[in-house]
Protein backbone atom coordinates (compact mmCIF):
# COMPACT_ATOMS: atom_id res chain seq x y z
CA UNK A 1 0.00 0.00 0.00
CA UNK A 2 0.98 3.26 -0.71
CA UNK A 3 -1.29 5.79 -0.43
CA UNK A 4 -3.54 3.88 1.77
CA UNK A 5 -6.60 4.85 -0.28
CA UNK A 6 -10.07 2.93 -0.34
CA UNK A 7 -9.64 3.07 -4.10
CA UNK A 8 -5.90 1.76 -3.73
CA UNK A 9 -6.91 -0.99 -1.33
CA UNK A 10 -9.87 -2.24 -4.01
CA UNK A 11 -7.66 -2.23 -6.70
CA UNK A 12 -4.45 -4.07 -5.10
CA UNK A 13 -7.08 -6.43 -4.15
CA UNK A 14 -8.07 -7.30 -7.69
CA UNK A 15 -11.78 -6.96 -6.73
CA UNK A 16 -13.67 -4.69 -9.90
CA UNK A 17 -13.26 -1.03 -9.01
CA UNK A 18 -16.18 1.19 -9.35
CA UNK A 19 -15.47 4.90 -9.67
CA UNK A 20 -18.11 8.09 -11.11
CA UNK A 21 -17.73 11.30 -11.77
CA UNK A 22 -18.61 14.03 -10.17
CA UNK A 23 -18.72 17.84 -11.92
CA UNK A 24 -19.04 20.58 -8.66
CA UNK A 25 -21.49 23.15 -9.93
CA UNK A 26 -20.67 26.65 -9.59
CA UNK A 27 -21.91 26.77 -5.96
CA UNK A 28 -21.39 28.13 -2.70
CA UNK A 29 -23.99 25.76 -1.31
CA UNK A 30 -22.91 22.97 0.63
CA UNK A 31 -26.45 21.89 0.80
CA UNK A 32 -26.71 21.29 -3.02
CA UNK A 33 -23.08 19.81 -2.75
CA UNK A 34 -24.45 17.07 -0.38
CA UNK A 35 -27.73 16.25 -2.01
CA UNK A 36 -25.80 15.36 -5.56
CA UNK A 37 -23.45 13.66 -3.55
CA UNK A 38 -26.04 11.50 -1.83
CA UNK A 39 -26.48 9.12 -5.75
CA UNK A 40 -22.80 8.19 -5.09
CA UNK A 41 -22.83 7.04 -1.54
CA UNK A 42 -22.64 3.46 -1.15
CA UNK A 43 -22.31 2.69 -5.22
CA UNK A 44 -18.84 4.11 -5.80
CA UNK A 45 -15.71 2.96 -4.56
CA UNK A 46 -14.50 6.78 -5.07
CA UNK A 47 -15.66 9.77 -6.71
CA UNK A 48 -13.52 12.23 -9.43
CA UNK A 49 -14.31 15.42 -8.11
CA UNK A 50 -13.81 17.70 -11.56
CA UNK A 51 -12.05 20.27 -11.64
CA UNK A 52 -13.61 22.85 -13.95
CA UNK A 53 -14.71 20.76 -16.04
CA UNK A 54 -14.87 21.41 -19.15
CA UNK A 55 -12.93 24.39 -18.56
CA UNK A 56 -16.41 26.23 -16.88
CA UNK A 57 -16.06 27.71 -13.63
CA UNK A 58 -16.98 25.08 -10.77
CA UNK A 59 -16.83 24.82 -6.98
CA UNK A 60 -13.13 23.94 -5.87
CA UNK A 61 -12.39 19.99 -6.49
CA UNK A 62 -10.45 20.45 -3.36
CA UNK A 63 -13.46 22.06 -1.49
CA UNK A 64 -15.88 19.96 -2.62
CA UNK A 65 -13.30 16.89 -2.52
CA UNK A 66 -13.20 17.56 1.66
CA UNK A 67 -17.32 18.12 1.48
CA UNK A 68 -16.87 14.41 0.10
CA UNK A 69 -14.43 13.64 3.17
CA UNK A 70 -17.01 15.28 5.33
CA UNK A 71 -19.52 12.61 4.22
CA UNK A 72 -17.76 9.38 4.90
CA UNK A 73 -17.07 9.41 0.93
CA UNK A 74 -13.70 9.08 -0.76
CA UNK A 75 -13.01 11.84 -3.11
CA UNK A 76 -10.36 11.58 -6.25
CA UNK A 77 -9.28 14.90 -6.53
CA UNK A 78 -9.11 15.97 -10.13
CA UNK A 79 -5.68 18.68 -11.14
CA UNK A 80 -5.82 20.56 -14.11
CA UNK A 81 -2.81 22.08 -15.56
CA UNK A 82 -4.82 24.51 -17.75
CA UNK A 83 -5.25 27.16 -15.13
CA UNK A 84 -2.62 27.11 -12.80
CA UNK A 85 1.00 26.87 -12.72
CA UNK A 86 3.71 24.63 -11.00
CA UNK A 87 3.72 26.67 -7.89
CA UNK A 88 -0.38 26.88 -7.42
CA UNK A 89 -0.46 22.67 -8.35
CA UNK A 90 1.69 21.95 -5.76
CA UNK A 91 0.02 24.22 -3.27
CA UNK A 92 -3.35 22.76 -4.04
CA UNK A 93 -1.56 18.97 -3.77
CA UNK A 94 -0.04 20.33 -0.15
CA UNK A 95 -3.22 21.75 0.84
CA UNK A 96 -5.13 18.64 0.07
CA UNK A 97 -2.87 16.54 1.61
CA UNK A 98 -3.28 18.27 5.12
CA UNK A 99 -7.21 18.04 4.04
CA UNK A 100 -6.85 13.99 3.98
CA UNK A 101 -7.54 13.78 0.05
CA UNK A 102 -5.71 10.39 -0.73
CA UNK A 103 -6.35 10.17 -4.72
CA UNK A 104 -5.48 12.61 -7.49
CA UNK A 105 -6.34 12.74 -11.18
CA UNK A 106 -3.90 14.67 -13.46
CA UNK A 107 -4.81 15.97 -16.96
CA UNK A 108 -4.42 18.60 -19.02
CA UNK A 109 -7.78 20.04 -19.49
CA UNK A 110 -10.26 20.95 -21.90
CA UNK A 111 -8.97 24.06 -23.77
CA UNK A 112 -10.83 27.14 -22.57
CA UNK A 113 -12.52 27.75 -25.58
CA UNK A 114 -14.75 25.39 -24.73
CA UNK A 115 -15.83 26.67 -21.55
CA UNK A 116 -17.59 29.37 -19.97
CA UNK A 117 -14.42 32.23 -20.27
CA UNK A 118 -13.15 31.50 -23.79
CA UNK A 119 -11.40 34.93 -23.67
CA UNK A 120 -9.21 33.94 -20.89
CA UNK A 121 -5.67 33.29 -20.58
CA UNK A 122 -4.43 29.84 -19.81
CA UNK A 123 -1.45 28.32 -17.83
CA UNK A 124 0.06 24.96 -19.02
CA UNK A 125 3.21 25.50 -17.23
CA UNK A 126 3.18 21.94 -17.14
CA UNK A 127 1.72 19.06 -19.09
CA UNK A 128 -0.42 16.54 -17.45
CA UNK A 129 2.71 13.60 -17.92
CA UNK A 130 4.66 16.10 -16.04
CA UNK A 131 2.30 16.84 -13.24
CA UNK A 132 1.86 13.11 -13.00
CA UNK A 133 5.59 13.34 -12.40
CA UNK A 134 5.31 16.39 -9.85
CA UNK A 135 2.88 13.82 -7.41
CA UNK A 136 5.00 10.91 -7.87
CA UNK A 137 7.62 12.84 -6.29
CA UNK A 138 6.01 15.14 -3.81
CA UNK A 139 4.53 11.49 -2.39
CA UNK A 140 7.07 9.19 -2.42
CA UNK A 141 10.69 11.09 -1.35
CA UNK A 142 8.84 15.00 -0.68
CA UNK A 143 10.40 16.48 -3.32
CA UNK A 144 8.54 19.64 -4.98
CA UNK A 145 10.07 20.36 -8.02
CA UNK A 146 11.88 23.37 -7.69
CA UNK A 147 14.65 23.07 -5.01
CA UNK A 148 12.70 22.67 -1.79
CA UNK A 149 11.12 19.95 0.15
CA UNK A 150 8.88 19.55 2.27
CA UNK A 151 7.34 17.06 4.99
CA UNK A 152 4.33 14.42 5.61
CA UNK A 153 2.63 15.19 2.48
CA UNK A 154 0.38 12.47 1.15
CA UNK A 155 1.22 9.65 -0.16
CA UNK A 156 -1.30 10.08 -3.20
CA UNK A 157 -2.45 7.17 -5.26
CA UNK A 158 -2.36 9.25 -8.83
CA UNK A 159 -4.42 8.76 -12.02
CA UNK A 160 -4.19 9.97 -15.26
CA UNK A 161 -6.41 9.82 -18.47
CA UNK A 162 -6.23 7.80 -21.86
CA UNK A 163 -7.68 7.84 -25.15
CA UNK A 164 -7.79 4.65 -26.47
CA UNK A 165 -9.51 5.69 -29.78
CA UNK A 166 -6.98 8.13 -30.70
CA UNK A 167 -4.92 7.44 -34.03
CA UNK A 168 -2.44 5.72 -34.57
CA UNK A 169 -3.04 3.73 -31.75
CA UNK A 170 0.49 3.33 -30.87
CA UNK A 171 1.06 7.00 -30.21
CA UNK A 172 -1.54 6.51 -27.65
CA UNK A 173 0.20 3.28 -26.32
CA UNK A 174 3.07 5.56 -26.21
CA UNK A 175 1.30 8.35 -24.42
CA UNK A 176 0.17 6.14 -22.14
CA UNK A 177 3.81 4.57 -21.33
CA UNK A 178 4.65 7.64 -20.39
CA UNK A 179 2.17 8.05 -17.90
CA UNK A 180 2.85 5.19 -16.19
CA UNK A 181 6.55 5.90 -16.58
CA UNK A 182 5.72 9.10 -14.70
CA UNK A 183 3.95 7.49 -11.73
CA UNK A 184 0.86 6.89 -12.51
CA UNK A 185 -1.37 4.25 -10.31
CA UNK A 186 -4.56 3.89 -12.27
CA UNK A 187 -5.81 5.23 -15.52
CA UNK A 188 -9.14 6.27 -16.58
CA UNK A 189 -10.39 6.18 -20.16
CA UNK A 190 -12.11 8.13 -22.28
CA UNK A 191 -16.03 6.81 -23.12
CA UNK A 192 -15.80 3.51 -24.28
CA UNK A 193 -18.39 3.03 -26.99
CA UNK A 194 -16.21 0.63 -28.99
CA UNK A 195 -15.60 -2.62 -27.10
CA UNK A 196 -13.26 -3.84 -29.87
CA UNK A 197 -10.94 -1.06 -30.54
CA UNK A 198 -11.18 -0.51 -26.37
CA UNK A 199 -10.04 -4.20 -26.05
CA UNK A 200 -7.26 -3.53 -28.90
CA UNK A 201 -5.99 -1.11 -26.99
CA UNK A 202 -5.73 -3.19 -23.62
CA UNK A 203 -3.82 -5.69 -25.60
CA UNK A 204 -1.70 -3.83 -27.00
CA UNK A 205 -0.86 -1.96 -23.67
CA UNK A 206 -0.19 -5.58 -22.18
CA UNK A 207 2.09 -6.65 -24.56
CA UNK A 208 3.82 -3.05 -23.94
CA UNK A 209 3.94 -4.03 -19.99
CA UNK A 210 1.86 -1.22 -18.86
CA UNK A 211 -1.11 -2.99 -17.32
CA UNK A 212 0.69 -4.77 -14.67
CA UNK A 213 2.36 -1.60 -13.61
CA UNK A 214 -0.90 0.81 -13.36
CA UNK A 215 -4.69 -0.12 -13.27
CA UNK A 216 -7.10 0.11 -15.80
CA UNK A 217 -10.57 1.29 -15.32
CA UNK A 218 -12.69 1.78 -18.89
CA UNK A 219 -15.25 4.66 -18.80
CA UNK A 220 -18.88 3.94 -19.47
CA UNK A 221 -21.46 7.50 -20.06
CA UNK A 222 -25.21 6.16 -20.05
CA UNK A 223 -26.69 8.13 -22.59
CA UNK A 224 -30.10 9.62 -22.04
CA UNK A 225 -31.05 9.63 -25.58
CA UNK A 226 -30.13 9.71 -29.37
CA UNK A 227 -30.51 12.96 -29.34
CA UNK A 228 -27.71 13.27 -26.92
CA UNK A 229 -25.61 10.50 -28.35
CA UNK A 230 -25.94 12.02 -31.79
CA UNK A 231 -24.94 15.79 -29.63
CA UNK A 232 -22.06 13.88 -28.12
CA UNK A 233 -20.74 12.72 -31.72
CA UNK A 234 -20.94 16.42 -33.01
CA UNK A 235 -19.53 18.27 -29.74
CA UNK A 236 -17.52 15.99 -28.38
CA UNK A 237 -13.62 15.35 -30.45
CA UNK A 238 -11.87 11.49 -29.38
CA UNK A 239 -15.85 10.12 -28.42
CA UNK A 240 -18.16 8.34 -31.04
CA UNK A 241 -21.09 6.58 -30.21
CA UNK A 242 -21.64 3.73 -32.42
CA UNK A 243 -24.09 3.89 -35.02
CA UNK A 244 -25.40 0.60 -34.09
CA UNK A 245 -25.99 2.27 -30.18
CA UNK A 246 -27.90 5.50 -31.81
CA UNK A 247 -30.14 2.87 -33.66
CA UNK A 248 -31.10 0.58 -30.77
CA UNK A 249 -32.16 4.01 -28.85
CA UNK A 250 -33.78 5.18 -31.64
CA UNK A 251 -35.62 1.83 -31.99
CA UNK A 252 -37.18 2.61 -28.66
CA UNK A 253 -40.26 5.90 -28.49
CA UNK A 254 -38.47 8.89 -27.15
CA UNK A 255 -39.74 8.51 -23.33
CA UNK A 256 -38.27 5.08 -23.15
CA UNK A 257 -34.99 5.90 -24.63
CA UNK A 258 -33.06 6.78 -21.03
CA UNK A 259 -34.00 3.16 -19.95
CA UNK A 260 -32.53 1.66 -22.98
CA UNK A 261 -29.42 4.10 -22.16
CA UNK A 262 -28.88 2.80 -19.15
CA UNK A 263 -29.34 -1.12 -20.27
CA UNK A 264 -27.21 -0.88 -22.59
CA UNK A 265 -24.59 1.08 -20.33
CA UNK A 266 -25.28 -1.96 -18.05
CA UNK A 267 -24.30 -4.83 -20.73
CA UNK A 268 -21.24 -2.53 -21.63
CA UNK A 269 -20.22 -2.73 -18.02
CA UNK A 270 -20.79 -6.65 -17.73
CA UNK A 271 -19.11 -6.90 -21.09
CA UNK A 272 -15.80 -4.82 -19.80
CA UNK A 273 -15.80 -6.68 -16.30
CA UNK A 274 -15.04 -9.75 -18.57
CA UNK A 275 -12.26 -8.42 -20.14
CA UNK A 276 -8.65 -9.30 -19.32
CA UNK A 277 -6.59 -6.15 -17.90
CA UNK A 278 -9.77 -4.24 -16.99
CA UNK A 279 -9.32 -3.84 -13.30
CA UNK A 280 -12.50 -1.35 -12.63
CA UNK A 281 -15.65 1.35 -14.54
CA UNK A 282 -15.72 4.83 -14.25
CA UNK A 283 -19.06 6.35 -14.47
CA UNK A 284 -18.95 9.35 -16.45
CA UNK A 285 -22.91 10.68 -15.99
CA UNK A 286 -22.09 14.26 -17.44
CA UNK A 287 -24.94 15.68 -14.41
CA UNK A 288 -27.28 12.50 -14.80
CA UNK A 289 -25.95 11.12 -11.14
CA UNK A 290 -29.40 9.98 -9.91
CA UNK A 291 -29.30 7.20 -12.59
CA UNK A 292 -25.67 5.47 -11.11
CA UNK A 293 -27.87 3.70 -7.81
CA UNK A 294 -30.03 1.88 -10.79
CA UNK A 295 -26.83 1.33 -13.25
CA UNK A 296 -25.01 -0.73 -10.83
CA UNK A 297 -27.98 -2.54 -9.81
CA UNK A 298 -28.57 -3.75 -13.75
CA UNK A 299 -25.11 -4.37 -14.29
CA UNK A 300 -25.12 -6.95 -11.54
CA UNK A 301 -22.16 -4.96 -9.43
CA UNK A 302 -21.83 -5.23 -5.50
CA UNK A 303 -22.93 -2.08 -3.80
CA UNK A 304 -20.58 0.04 -1.32
CA UNK A 305 -23.25 -0.19 1.51
CA UNK A 306 -22.03 0.68 5.29
CA UNK A 307 -21.76 -2.80 6.64
CA UNK A 308 -18.41 -3.11 4.66
CA UNK A 309 -17.33 0.51 5.88
CA UNK A 310 -13.60 -0.43 3.93
CA UNK A 311 -15.70 -0.24 0.71
CA UNK A 312 -18.08 2.44 1.52
CA UNK A 313 -16.85 5.60 -0.74
CA UNK B 1 8.88 37.34 -39.41
CA UNK B 2 6.65 38.94 -37.59
CA UNK B 3 2.96 38.69 -38.67
CA UNK B 4 0.85 41.19 -38.43
CA UNK B 5 -2.85 42.22 -39.23
CA UNK B 6 -4.28 45.85 -39.87
CA UNK B 7 -6.89 46.83 -37.38
CA UNK B 8 -10.70 47.64 -38.66
CA UNK B 9 -10.97 50.75 -39.94
CA UNK B 10 -13.49 51.64 -37.79
CA UNK B 11 -11.36 51.27 -34.52
CA UNK B 12 -8.83 53.25 -36.37
CA UNK B 13 -11.16 55.75 -37.11
CA UNK B 14 -12.34 55.82 -33.19
CA UNK B 15 -8.85 55.90 -32.49
CA UNK B 16 -8.21 59.25 -34.42
CA UNK B 17 -11.76 60.69 -33.66
CA UNK B 18 -9.63 64.11 -32.21
CA UNK B 19 -7.33 64.39 -34.69
CA UNK B 20 -7.30 66.10 -38.19
CA UNK B 21 -3.30 66.07 -38.79
CA UNK B 22 -2.19 62.60 -39.32
CA UNK B 23 1.39 61.26 -40.16
CA UNK B 24 0.55 57.89 -41.38
CA UNK B 25 3.76 55.91 -40.99
CA UNK B 26 4.85 52.17 -42.62
CA UNK B 27 7.74 49.73 -42.85
CA UNK B 28 9.38 47.97 -45.52
CA UNK B 29 10.26 45.31 -42.56
CA UNK B 30 8.22 41.94 -41.82
CA UNK B 31 5.11 43.83 -42.08
CA UNK B 32 5.86 44.74 -45.84
CA UNK B 33 6.10 41.03 -46.44
CA UNK B 34 3.24 40.14 -45.00
CA UNK B 35 1.13 42.76 -46.60
CA UNK B 36 0.46 44.48 -43.39
CA UNK B 37 2.06 48.09 -43.35
CA UNK B 38 4.20 48.75 -46.66
CA UNK B 39 4.15 51.56 -48.63
CA UNK B 40 1.06 50.18 -50.71
CA UNK B 41 -1.11 49.42 -47.63
CA UNK B 42 -0.28 52.56 -46.25
CA UNK B 43 -1.29 54.28 -49.34
CA UNK B 44 -4.84 52.20 -49.38
CA UNK B 45 -5.66 52.82 -45.57
CA UNK B 46 -4.64 56.85 -46.07
CA UNK B 47 -7.28 56.54 -49.04
CA UNK B 48 -9.81 54.74 -47.45
CA UNK B 49 -9.82 56.75 -43.84
CA UNK B 50 -9.80 60.52 -46.48
CA UNK B 51 -12.60 59.28 -47.75
CA UNK B 52 -14.72 58.51 -44.75
CA UNK B 53 -14.32 61.56 -42.90
CA UNK B 54 -14.88 63.41 -45.80
CA UNK B 55 -18.21 61.42 -46.44
CA UNK B 56 -18.90 62.11 -42.16
CA UNK B 57 -18.58 65.94 -42.93
CA UNK B 58 -15.02 65.81 -40.71
CA UNK B 59 -11.75 65.76 -43.30
CA UNK B 60 -8.69 64.44 -42.24
CA UNK B 61 -5.13 65.81 -43.57
CA UNK B 62 -2.93 62.35 -43.81
CA UNK B 63 0.63 62.08 -44.86
CA UNK B 64 2.15 59.15 -45.85
CA UNK B 65 5.79 57.69 -45.38
CA UNK B 66 7.56 54.51 -45.34
CA UNK B 67 10.62 53.90 -42.97
CA UNK B 68 13.37 51.01 -43.80
CA UNK B 69 12.15 49.65 -40.63
CA UNK B 70 10.57 50.85 -37.50
CA UNK B 71 12.37 49.12 -35.17
CA UNK B 72 15.99 50.95 -35.73
CA UNK B 73 15.97 54.39 -33.98
CA UNK B 74 18.18 55.25 -36.71
CA UNK B 75 15.40 55.52 -39.06
CA UNK B 76 12.97 56.56 -35.92
CA UNK B 77 14.60 60.02 -36.48
CA UNK B 78 13.89 60.47 -40.22
CA UNK B 79 10.58 61.61 -38.86
CA UNK B 80 11.57 64.50 -36.89
CA UNK B 81 11.32 67.02 -39.23
CA UNK B 82 7.96 66.47 -40.73
CA UNK B 83 6.88 66.12 -36.86
CA UNK B 84 8.42 69.65 -36.38
CA UNK B 85 7.68 71.62 -39.59
CA UNK B 86 4.18 69.83 -40.23
CA UNK B 87 1.85 70.14 -37.24
CA UNK B 88 1.11 66.39 -36.69
CA UNK B 89 -1.24 65.83 -34.02
CA UNK B 90 -0.94 61.91 -33.89
CA UNK B 91 1.17 59.27 -35.63
CA UNK B 92 -0.66 56.25 -36.86
CA UNK B 93 2.25 53.48 -37.21
CA UNK B 94 1.68 50.32 -39.40
CA UNK B 95 4.82 48.77 -37.85
CA UNK B 96 4.66 46.32 -35.37
CA UNK B 97 4.17 47.66 -32.29
CA UNK B 98 7.85 47.64 -31.90
CA UNK B 99 7.44 50.99 -34.30
CA UNK B 100 4.85 52.79 -32.49
CA UNK B 101 6.58 52.61 -28.96
CA UNK B 102 9.59 53.53 -30.51
CA UNK B 103 7.90 56.75 -31.64
CA UNK B 104 6.39 57.15 -28.82
CA UNK B 105 9.52 57.23 -26.36
CA UNK B 106 11.40 59.64 -29.48
CA UNK B 107 7.98 62.01 -29.14
CA UNK B 108 6.66 63.58 -26.45
CA UNK B 109 4.28 66.08 -28.19
CA UNK B 110 2.35 63.89 -30.44
CA UNK B 111 -0.02 61.07 -29.95
CA UNK B 112 1.03 57.38 -31.47
CA UNK B 113 -1.72 54.73 -33.08
CA UNK B 114 -1.23 51.42 -33.78
CA UNK B 115 -2.53 51.28 -37.02
CA UNK B 116 -1.52 47.00 -36.96
CA UNK B 117 -2.45 44.46 -34.45
CA UNK B 118 0.61 42.44 -34.23
CA UNK B 119 -0.13 38.22 -34.38
CA UNK B 120 2.73 36.13 -34.19
CA UNK B 121 5.79 34.99 -35.51
CA UNK B 122 5.10 33.01 -38.23
CA UNK B 123 5.55 32.01 -42.14
CA UNK B 124 3.72 31.76 -45.18
CA UNK B 125 1.74 28.87 -46.14
CA UNK B 126 0.20 30.03 -49.34
CA UNK B 127 -0.64 33.15 -51.12
CA UNK B 128 -2.29 35.16 -48.06
CA UNK B 129 -2.33 32.86 -45.69
CA UNK B 130 0.16 32.48 -42.61
CA UNK B 131 0.59 29.93 -39.78
CA UNK B 132 2.19 30.79 -36.10
CA UNK B 133 5.25 28.62 -36.24
CA UNK B 134 7.72 30.23 -32.85
CA UNK B 135 6.59 31.89 -29.62
CA UNK B 136 10.32 32.87 -29.10
CA UNK B 137 10.22 30.96 -25.44
CA UNK B 138 14.08 31.80 -26.10
CA UNK B 139 15.23 27.76 -25.14
CA UNK B 140 15.01 26.19 -28.72
CA UNK B 141 14.19 22.44 -28.08
CA UNK B 142 12.90 21.97 -31.69
CA UNK B 143 15.29 19.03 -32.31
CA UNK B 144 13.84 16.49 -29.43
CA UNK B 145 10.55 16.86 -31.57
CA UNK B 146 11.59 15.99 -35.01
CA UNK B 147 12.50 20.02 -35.93
CA UNK B 148 8.51 20.49 -35.18
CA UNK B 149 7.93 23.02 -32.00
CA UNK B 150 4.84 21.70 -29.67
CA UNK B 151 5.06 24.59 -27.58
CA UNK B 152 4.05 27.26 -30.29
CA UNK B 153 2.18 24.78 -32.89
CA UNK B 154 -0.01 22.35 -29.86
CA UNK B 155 -2.65 24.62 -28.83
CA UNK B 156 -1.73 23.57 -25.15
CA UNK B 157 2.22 23.36 -25.59
CA UNK B 158 2.07 19.49 -24.26
CA UNK B 159 5.40 17.83 -24.56
CA UNK B 160 4.33 14.23 -24.09
CA UNK B 161 1.85 13.83 -27.13
CA UNK B 162 -1.42 14.22 -28.44
CA UNK B 163 -4.58 15.35 -25.95
CA UNK B 164 -7.98 13.63 -26.49
CA UNK B 165 -8.97 16.94 -28.67
CA UNK B 166 -6.51 15.52 -31.96
CA UNK B 167 -8.85 14.16 -34.37
CA UNK B 168 -8.26 13.09 -37.95
CA UNK B 169 -4.75 14.79 -37.66
CA UNK B 170 -6.18 17.87 -36.69
CA UNK B 171 -6.86 20.37 -33.34
CA UNK B 172 -10.06 20.57 -31.77
CA UNK B 173 -8.96 24.42 -30.59
CA UNK B 174 -8.26 25.26 -34.39
CA UNK B 175 -9.69 22.66 -36.74
CA UNK B 176 -7.92 24.43 -39.93
CA UNK B 177 -4.34 23.70 -38.21
CA UNK B 178 -3.07 19.86 -37.85
CA UNK B 179 -2.12 18.68 -34.65
CA UNK B 180 1.36 19.13 -34.06
CA UNK B 181 1.59 15.76 -32.34
CA UNK B 182 0.90 13.62 -35.60
CA UNK B 183 3.45 15.53 -37.50
CA UNK B 184 5.70 15.12 -35.30
CA UNK B 185 5.13 11.28 -34.39
CA UNK B 186 4.83 10.77 -38.17
CA UNK B 187 8.67 12.36 -38.26
CA UNK B 188 9.83 10.85 -35.65
CA UNK B 189 9.12 7.40 -36.65
CA UNK B 190 10.11 8.34 -40.27
CA UNK B 191 13.75 9.49 -38.46
CA UNK B 192 14.06 5.80 -36.44
CA UNK B 193 13.68 8.11 -33.23
CA UNK B 194 10.26 6.42 -31.39
CA UNK B 195 12.58 6.17 -28.14
CA UNK B 196 13.74 9.57 -28.03
CA UNK B 197 9.67 10.38 -27.94
CA UNK B 198 9.63 8.26 -25.31
CA UNK B 199 11.40 9.67 -22.73
CA UNK B 200 10.01 11.96 -20.04
CA UNK B 201 10.45 15.62 -20.65
CA UNK B 202 11.35 17.94 -17.42
CA UNK B 203 9.15 20.69 -16.53
CA UNK B 204 10.55 23.28 -18.98
CA UNK B 205 12.44 25.82 -17.97
CA UNK B 206 10.48 29.06 -18.87
CA UNK B 207 13.23 31.99 -17.62
CA UNK B 208 13.94 32.67 -20.97
CA UNK B 209 10.68 33.07 -21.82
CA UNK B 210 8.62 36.10 -20.83
CA UNK B 211 8.03 35.21 -17.09
CA UNK B 212 12.01 35.65 -16.54
CA UNK B 213 10.81 39.58 -16.78
CA UNK B 214 11.32 41.81 -19.83
CA UNK B 215 14.06 40.71 -22.55
CA UNK B 216 16.79 42.13 -23.76
CA UNK B 217 19.70 40.21 -25.43
CA UNK B 218 23.43 41.58 -25.19
CA UNK B 219 26.39 41.24 -27.22
CA UNK B 220 29.27 42.06 -25.79
CA UNK B 221 30.99 41.90 -29.01
CA UNK B 222 28.90 44.28 -30.78
CA UNK B 223 28.31 46.40 -28.63
CA UNK B 224 30.34 49.84 -28.34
Amino acid sequence: MKAGSNLERILRSGEFAVTAEFIPPATGDRGLIERQARYFKGYVDAVNVADNMGAMVGTASWAVSKVLLDLGMEPIMSLVTRDRNRIALQSDLLGASLLGIRNVFCTTGDHQKFGDHPEALNVYDIDSVQLVNAVRGLSDSGRLLGEAGCDNIGPFFVGAAADPFGDPVDLMILRLGQKVRAGADFIQSQPVFDLEKFGHWVRLAREEGLIEKCSILATVLPLRSAREARAINERRRGVEVSKEIIARLEGVPEPEQAQEGIKICAEQIQALKDMEGVRGIHLMTQGWEEVIPEIIREAGLKTRHKKDKTRSA
Amino acid sequence: MIIAERKPIKELLNMLSGHDRVLLVGCKGCVTVCNAGGAKEVAVLAAALRITRRREGRPIGIDEMTLDRQCEPEFISWLEEPLREKGYTAILSAACSVGPQYIAERFDNVSVMPALNTTFIGGTLEHGVWAEFCRACGNCGIHNFGGLCPITRCSKGLLHGPCAGSSGGKCEVRPEADCIWHLIYKRMKNLGQIEKLKELKPAKNWSSYWSGGVRRVVREDLTL
